[in-house]
């Protein structure tokens, strides 16, 4: 059975859905994505899974336990980190590692040890006197997660820990996440960040609180149903619309490029004509494999 | 019970990291106590009054002086025109005019009934009312002295004492009553906002994650203003004996327990408003209303509960620091025991109850 | 894209005391062209950015915005510009059209013009009836879309973006992109800064920052390969790694 499984999760705000019977599996060790836009639903179920919120109908299991059940026992072995900073800016980052670290009964000299670790990965030692709020977004970050590390949980929940962090911070970080999984927590992480997916075991792609895929990120990707085409040349608009009013293709330009896109029973050779005649030679067409954010777009215009 | 502790220790740092809740902690009640005792003072004294003497006689003088010696009437700066009295009340060159007519003297000799005119400006009510007060008083006095010795004049005479306050200093009056309004103040008015804080800053998401329990945060971020509270109660007491000599007649062991009743409900006040509130301005604005102003207005503190509205002192029913006020000044100034103050007592302990029970109930340990 | 250089930038550098925040930088960039400004926090973009928006003055070097002198025209240069921050800018009580109608009065447009402008803009980003909403309770890609038209009101030449598709939807992303498309072959140079290497694959060329200074420029795809990696993640790391290390042994 699996480690943590979300069944059927449904929470409404009045009107508003948030999660349409949302469910994934995450196996025990594993680094698991949640991915998807902003009002996907990444947090309403994260924040459900920490029994922040309550779930109109659905449930989560932990290690087989019923969360909501058990959850006074379970949340020593839960950490999280929610979305926007919420550590106490005008205590120290010393101090809000004492103060987190007394709450689960880290005190002494398990606390100092594993403080010194914590700062040993970090790098907030020097720091350790300055105020929380005086620390820079990637800083800030770093503090969030050693508070939600200090008692060594089993499963880590993190929403959004890289939204707006430049990419080298957002590199450190996974490095971190990865030296985590190999001691053997758990982590559930969620992104609005496409590439990011690809250091995970598993990703589900969200959209609308539902469910649009789950798999390992080179198998969702790769989901894609059709072939992408890779031109070097500056396409005007004109020409994208031309090519999209091409039946079977569709075009887009990227950056200085074309990227086209074909069914995947069709090859190029099949659009060979019209092509030429609005000056693009299939010869100079390269495969280029789809991406994350491809599939993606695929699966939201199916899910209508 | 460990959690409880660290949950105190980061409040005491949030308390005196905060400037607002210092100023709230440490200048507002000794801005307060030095103001009603010094500044706001009810009694009326040094009441400009201009004295027009037509009879000039030895027994005009004698009036005359008794009038500026009281201490309550001084003369005016400027000798005041006397054609235009209109333009000299207007003008605020007087308070009030005495007229002694010529023949006073005379007529006093003769024991014929005599009249002194006196015009007084009565825009401020107040002030009419006690130079009236203080004039017959002094005319009265003019007359008694004036008897022959061992003569008693005919009539009902009022023999009058004043117990508690001999003076009717409006310090004793006020300061003990001062006591409960900082208490609710500062322990509905600061608890008020840091639970409202918690949830706008989002921190209260993360704390609600961690193993500890809401009795453990609700104790824990109790305790340090319990603390505050009887210090800021202790400063109060002892500036109001010793700056302003309000006498201390009573149990202080009673005083303690009553204080700390009270200071319960203050603060069980303070956590139901930040249950019910989503951000720190809205906290504070609510906890003003809700504390702050009825506890100013409604508890006896300046203005008789007797005399109001009587919607008004149906809902004086249901703010604390009725009850405290006259707790407080029995203890004070009166010396009162159990047995006098026990109905106070019951309605603030029942307040008490009533208002932990809702605060615990409104606690929630969901966000949104 | 066309061959003409709208912003040129000669040896530019801001300092400030003894902190070098901008050094020596020297760049062309083409009329229409779209360039990706990328960089760690604190390499000095937003400051490179202030500059170029007639916000800040630099120490020494000098450049042209839109043909005007970056050291003695700044004010010329404010009115060529338009910025989209990253955190939403408009009144959220206020709606779209409102919104719209105040910032075209703080750009001096006569009331013809707005109302034609705002037409035209309402019809080209699809604003609909999101145009008469409090721009508050918008979702996230139609605030985005509000405000882009409020920084096109007054046609400037050159766009600055910060961040602007940040966690939105990808089908959102690519409808937002294919406007600026279109507005970068109208002749609109834009400048976008992102963190999203996504988006930078967007752009026809990006620079990267590191310590005040630009230390690649490029179209995406051939940055990538010259490189030798994998991705444009992976080239982006590598090189500010590199950088750091020898910035270290320095």
């Amino acid at each position: 059975m699996s480690y943590l499984i979300l069944d059927g999760l449904s929470k409404s705000y009045g009107r508003v859905p948030a999660l349409r019977e949302f469910s994934l599996s995450v196996e025990r060790g594993d680094i698991f994505a949640l991915v998807g836009p902003d009002g996907a639903g990444k947090t309403t179920a994260l924040r459900i899974v920490c029994r922040l919120i309550d779930a109109d109908s659905g449930g989560v299991w932990l290690d087989g336990h019923n969360l909501s059940e058990r959850f006074d026992q379970l949340k020593s072995v839960l950490g999280y980190m929610p979305q926007t900073f919420s550590l106490y800016q005008d205590l120290s980052v010393e101090e809000n590692l004492i103060f987190f670290g007394g709450l689960y009964g880290v005190t002494g000299e398990a606390y100092r040890t594993k403080r010194d670790y914590l700062y040993g990965f970090s790098n907030l030692g020097p720091f350790a006197k300055r105020r929380a709020g005086a620390l820079s977004g990637g800083m800030k970050q770093k503090l969030a997660l050693s508070c939600a590390l200090m008692h060594d949980p089993e499963l880590l929940i993190l929403d959004e820990p890289t939204t707006g962090v430049d990419p080298l911070s957002r590199r450190q970080f996974w490095e971190v996440l990865l030296h985590l999984r190999s001691q053997g927590t758990t982590i559930v992480v969620s992104t609005p960040y496409m590439d990011e997916v690809a250091r995970a075991d598993h990703a589900a792609f969200m959209f609308g609180g539902r469910r649009l895929s789950i798999g390992a990120p080179a198998d969702l990707a790769g989901q894609f149903e059709g072939h992408v085409f890779f031109l070097d040349r500056e396409p005007s608009s004109q020409l994208v619309a031309q090519l999209n009013a091409i039946d079977g293709l569709s075009a887009r330009r990227f950056g200085s490029a074309l990227h086209l896109y074909i069914a995947k029973d069709q090859t190029p050779a099949r659009f060979a004509g019209p092509l030429a005649s609005l000056g693009v030679d299939i010869s100079l067409l390269h495969t280029t494999p789809p991406s994350l954010e491809d599939r993606f777009i695929q699966l939201m215009e199916a899910d209508g | 019970m460990q959690r409880i502790r660290f949950i105190a220790r980061k409040e005491l740092y949030h308390i005196l990291r905060d400037p607002r809740s210092l100023l709230i902690v440490f200048a507002m009640p000794v801005l307060m106590t030095f103001l009603y005792g010094y500044a706001i003072n009810m009694d009326i004294e040094h009441i400009t009054l201009a004295i027009i003497d037509q009879d000039k006689t030895a027994d005009s003088r004698d009036l005359t002086g008794r009038f500026y010696n009281s201490g309550y009437f001084d003369r005016p700066a400027v000798e005041p025109n006397l054609t235009d009295l209109a333009q000299v009340f207007r003008s605020g060159r007087a308070a009030a005019v005495l007229v002694i007519q010529p023949g006073l003297g005379a007529a006093l000799m003769r024991r014929e009934h005599v009249d002194l005119g006196l015009v007084v400006d009565g825009a401020d009510a107040s002030l009419g009312a006690a130079v009236q007060a203080y004039t017959t008083a002094l005319v009265n006095q003019f007359q008694i002295d004036r008897l022959p010795m061992g003569t008693h004049p005919p009539g009902v005479f009022i023999s009058r004492q004043v117990l508690y306050n001999p003076d009717l200093k409006s310090s004793h009056f006020f300061i003990p009553g001062l006591l409960g309004v900082i208490l609710m103040t500062i322990s509905a008015l600061l608890t008020s906002i840091t639970i409202a804080r918690e949830k706008e800053t989002g921190t209260l998401e993360q704390l609600l994650t961690t193993p500890v329990t809401p009795r453990e945060i609700l104790i824990g971020k109790l305790l340090p203003y319990v603390v505050i509270a009887f210090l800021d109660g202790a400063l109060i007491v002892t500036f109001a004996t010793l700056l302003f000599d309000v006498p201390f007649v009573g149990s202080h062991l009673m005083l303690l327990v009553f204080g700390f009743i009270y200071v319960a409900t203050a603060l069980s006040l303070g956590i139901l408003i930040s249950s019910v509130t989503k951000t720190q301005q809205v906290a504070m604005m609510l906890a003003q209303i809700a504390t702050l102003l009825p506890a100013v207005m409604l508890s006896g503190f300046i203005f008789a509960i007797r005399n109001m509205p009587v919607p008004l002192q149906a809902i004086s029913h249901i703010v604390p620091a009725r009850y405290f006020v006259r707790i407080i000044r029995g203890i004070m100034l009166k010396g009162a025991g159990i047995e006098v103050l026990a109905v106070q007592a019951a309605a603030l302990v029942g307040l008490m109850i009533l208002f932990m029970f809702l605060a615990a109930r409104k606690f929630s340990t969901r966000i949104g | 894209m066309t061959e003409r250089v709208v912003v040129d930038l000669d040896r530019l550098t801001r300092r400030f005391g003894s902190f070098t925040a901008v050094d020596n930088i020297s760049l062309d960039v083409y009329e229409g062209e779209i360039f990706g400004f990328l960089g760690a926090n604190g390499a000095g973009k937003t400051t490179v950015i202030r500059m170029l928006c007639g916000l800040l003055l630099p120490t020494s070097g000098g450049g042209h915005v839109a043909g005007f002198d970056v050291l003695k025209q700044s004010e010329e240069i404010k009115k060529s510009i338009g910025y989209m921050s990253q955190k939403f800018s408009l009144y959220v009580d206020l709606t779209g059209r409102q919104n719209l109608e105040f910032y075209g009065a703080a750009y001096n447009l006569d009331r013809r013009t707005l109302a034609d402008r705002m037409a035209v803009l309402t019809e080209r980003l699809s604003l609909g009836e999101f145009i008469d909403r409090p721009a508050g309770s918008l979702p996230v890609g139609w605030r985005q879309r509000l405000s882009l038209a409020a920084a096109l009101l007054h046609q400037p030449r050159i766009l600055f973006l910060d961040e602007p598709t940040g966690g939105v939807d990808p089908v959102f992303r690519r409808t937002f992109w294919g406007l600026l498309y279109q507005l970068a072959e109208e002749g609109v140079t834009i400048f976008v800064t992102t963190h999203y290497m996504d988006e930078a694959e967007y752009c026809n060329r990006i620079s990267i920052m590191h310590a005040g200074r630009i230390i690649e420029v490029g179209r995406p795809f051939d940055l990538v390969h010259s490189h030798g990696a994998r991705n444009l993640e992976d080239m982006f790391i590598n090189l500010i790694r590199a950088q750091e290390t020898a910035g270290a042994t320095n």
